[in-house]
């Protein structure tokens, strides 16, 4: 008979706990150098020897005990859901913290594995580890892995095999706190709540309410609706108060013990040869950290790579371009050649097919380029060093350092910003990043972006054209920091008034990137993903426009009389019906703007060419194009209403339709005025 | 008495005490940092705050408002 096994895998965050998933499962999990990248849970199936495992990857964690969301999953999964075995990730590099919560963990469950992770990295900077005198000072299986490299994780899956040794490992506390556990363990033996007693006593005296709210006997009654407990409590705080430890201190006085206990271990297990922190990344936190170089290289680096985008999609959309002007032509013949009615063909062909199209050899290109370069700066680790360097103007905004990160992540997909958002601890500072993550421009942004800044801002062609362009575009991202910021200022000193809850972001050592594995990732899966979405709301939404813009009420297509309509406001914003309307069709998704644009324009003209730059520039002229348009656009694209999906992430994130709906009105607004200004001057 | 924020970069010293309270305590002593522990700082970032700490193997940055409350001693070369 096959057999069936859950796994839950806990650790710090950014010990490679996804690395080991991902190796051990084949799943696809995003990997990244940095604290907090795993925010939900994922479960993943593998085999060994007639077994199948189903892993859980939890968020990353110090503790069991602290209060962000995204650490209280971990907790509350390895407390209430059986799972057979608990493989807790330590890094090498660091293994004195990560014992903290490895020996937190073995107060609950009986049946851990203490897998050393970045081993490789641990002996660069000079530390061997004894994995066999863990093991037994524990009393636990351990397994060192180095989990870039799969083959050392045949380990860990042996170790998985093997049948439970229950160990009956215990952090001896100080006498006065054994005490006072005896008095509430032994009221507990005659309650059955399915949780280890020692460690249940513990958190009784710590009065951890968040947590014992949670823990229940069958008939739903909590624990600390329970009389003899509650009695029990007060005689062991009673003896603790008579024995000097007050209340407000035991909770401290436990963590400290089990902080030394971790402390003591590590220092029997660890030799140092070279007694230093990891030399090469110190000398680059000088660099990329310092005040003047750690500011213009992060500039430099966002101007490179733009400039990388931007050099490189050029190529890569004139030939998909061509590529698909044969796809058309050859479609066409097909068509005729079927004997397809006219109208279904021009719906396939100049709906469907061309708004598609458009997407693909204008989006794709900058996205194919700009995703690998974006993972690769959070492989090696570079994205909390520019948390670490933003994180003043943060504070002085009143807002939490972590922010600096979520808005990070905002380059890349708003809706995974906002998810990201977990990481940040109080409720105040989560709603403040939330709301103003979508003030930054996501990738399905950046194309239309980088487009209109070649079409009209840069006349000049070749190398020198893209680095201006890149220059540009780097501004452009600039003035969206210091709009997320302005924002940020304001609404904390009215809305959302309050002091920033403190943080500590962990600076992990530099890794080396895996530039193979980055590439297969951010192609295969962001970017395929990203494009997916926006082809299938491409083909619809060419349809829909195609139908705008050729049904006719009276004289006029519908899509004249709507943009007609949308004109008046329009033209106060320095823009025009069809673009307006274009912004709203692509609520869905901010890919289809442009192609929206250019299909409404067309339905007009009727230029059948195949699309390139130059032409699309000529469309745009011919519909009254000049630069103040393209300005005003490129505004108008960074401040708008999110798209769908981020809104949805934001109601689900917060639970409030009204945060939602003021992170739609909130950017819009600053997009309105500032176009409507710029059009009033200019 | 000196506080953590107060070390430069480069000196070494001793918590002897943790004057926080609340949630931040806890997250501090999560994290390694209690009474008796040796801290590093390492770095200062470019507009003086935060400063990056090495605390039990790891680097970690924290405002020097939040650590104004954490009490150090005894410069240890």
């Amino acid at each position: 008979m096959e057999l069936k096994k859950t796994i839950a895998l806990m650790g710090n965050p950014n010990v490679g706990k996804s690395t080991v998933f991902n190796a051990l499962t084949g799943m696809k999990q995003h990997t990244g150098n940095w604290a907090g990248k795993t925010v939900e849970t994922a479960t993943g199936y593998f085999k060994s020897n007639s077994t199948t495992y189903e892993m859980t990857d939890l968020p990353g964690t110090y503790s069991l005990f602290t209060h962000s969301a995204e650490e209280s999953v971990a907790r509350d999964f390895l407390c209430f859901e059986n799972s057979d075995k608990t493989v807790v990730v330590c890094s090498a590099s660091c293994l004195e913290r990560s014992l903290i919560l490895a020996l937190q963990c073995m107060e609950i469950k009986n049946d851990i594995i203490i897998c050393v992770n970045l081993l490789d990295e641990a002996e660069r900077m000079g530390y061997k580890i004894d994995l066999e005198k863990l093991s037994e000072i524990l009393n636990v299986r351990v397994v060192g892995t180095v989990a870039r490299n799969k083959k050392s994780l045949s380990n860990l899956i042996k170790n998985l095999n093997y049948k439970d040794t229950k160990s009956d490992f215990k952090i001896e506390y100080p006498k006065i706190i054994e005490n006072a556990i005896k008095i509430i363990e032994t009221t507990l033996e005659n309650f059955d709540f399915n949780i280890n007693k020692r460690f249940l006593s513990l958190r009784i005296l710590e009065q951890n309410r968040s947590f014992l709210e949670k823990v229940k006997l069958q008939n739903g009654k909590s624990v600390m609706e329970i009389s003899e407990i509650k009695a029990s409590l007060s005689e062991a705080l009673d003896y603790l108060k008579k024995e000097g430890l007050y209340e407000n201190r035991i909770s401290d006085f436990i963590a400290s013990a089990v902080v030394k206990m971790a402390e003591i271990t590590a220092s029997e297990v660890i030799s140092k040869t070279k007694s230093q922190y990891s030399k090469r990344t110190e000398t680059a936190d000088k660099i990329l950290t310092h005040k003047f170089s750690g500011f213009g290289i992060m500039l430099l680096g966002l101007c490179l790579v733009f400039w990388i985008t931007i050099y490189g999609a050029n190529y890569l959309s004139n030939g998909l371009s061509f590529l698909f002007s044969y796809i058309e032509k050859f479609l066409e013949s097909f068509f005729d050649f079927i004997k397809l009615p006219n109208l279904i063909k021009d719906i396939i062909i100049d709906g469907a097919f061309k708004v598609t199209s458009w997407v693909v050899s204008v989006m794709l290109p900058p996205m194919a380029i700009f995703f690998p370069l974006f993972t690769f700066l959070e492989d090696i680790g570079y994205l909390p060093r520019i948390a670490y360097n933003l994180d003043e103007p943060f504070n002085r905004c009143k807002s939490c350092g972590k922010q600096a990160l979520t808005m990070c992540m905002g380059f890349g997909c708003n809706a995974a910003g906002v998810t990201g958002c977990r990481i940040i601890d109080s409720k105040r500072d989560r709603i403040l990043a939330i709301i103003t993550n979508s003030l930054v421009p996501c990738n399905g942004r950046f194309p239309a972006i980088i487009a209109i800044i070649s079409m009209f801002l840069v006349t000049l062609g070749g190398f020198f054209g893209s680095l201006l362009e890149a220059f540009i575009l780097t501004l452009v991202i600039m003035l969206s920091v210091a709009f997320t910021l302005i924002s940020t200022k304001i609404l904390s000193a009215t809305l959302f008034k309050g002091t920033p809850s403190a943080f500590t972001l962990e600076m992990p050592p530099y890794r080396k990137p895996q530039i193979l594995k980055i590439l297969v990732r951010s192609l295969l899966d962001r970017t395929a993903f990203v494009l997916g979405r926006a082809v299938t709301v491409a083909v619809p939404a060419g349809i829909i426009i195609w139908l705008f813009a050729n049904v006719k009420i009276g004289d006029l297509s519908l899509l004249a009389h709507i943009s007609a309509f949308l004109d008046p406001v329009a033209s106060l914003l320095g823009l025009d019906g069809v673009i307006l309307l274009a912004f709203i069709l692509g609520l869905p998704a901010n890919e289809i703007v442009i192609p929206i644009i250019i299909m409404g324009y067309l339905s007009a003209s009727s230029l059948t060419d195949l699309p390139s730059l130059n032409i699309m520039k000529d469309i745009f002229i011919q519909n009254g194009w000049t630069i103040k348009t393209a300005i005003n656009f490129i505004i108008f694209c960074l401040f708008h209403w999110p798209c769908s999906t981020t809104l949805m992430t934001i109601k689900k994130e917060t639970g409030s339709l009204k945060l939602a709906v003021f992170s739609a009105l909130l950017p819009t607004l600053i997009g309105v005025l500032l176009c409507f200004f710029i059009n009033l001057i200019f | 008495m000196k506080a953590l924020n107060d070390l430069k970069v480069g000196e070494k010293a001793v918590v002897s005490e943790i004057l926080t309270d609340g949630a931040m305590r806890r997250r501090f002593i999560d994290i390694g940092l209690i009474k008796g522990c040796l801290v590093k700082c390492v770095g200062i970032s470019p507009f003086k705050n935060p400063k990056a700490y090495l605390i039990r193997g790891a680097v970690i940055a924290i405002r020097n408002g939040d650590c104004a409350d954490i009490m150090v001693s005894g410069e240890v070369v």
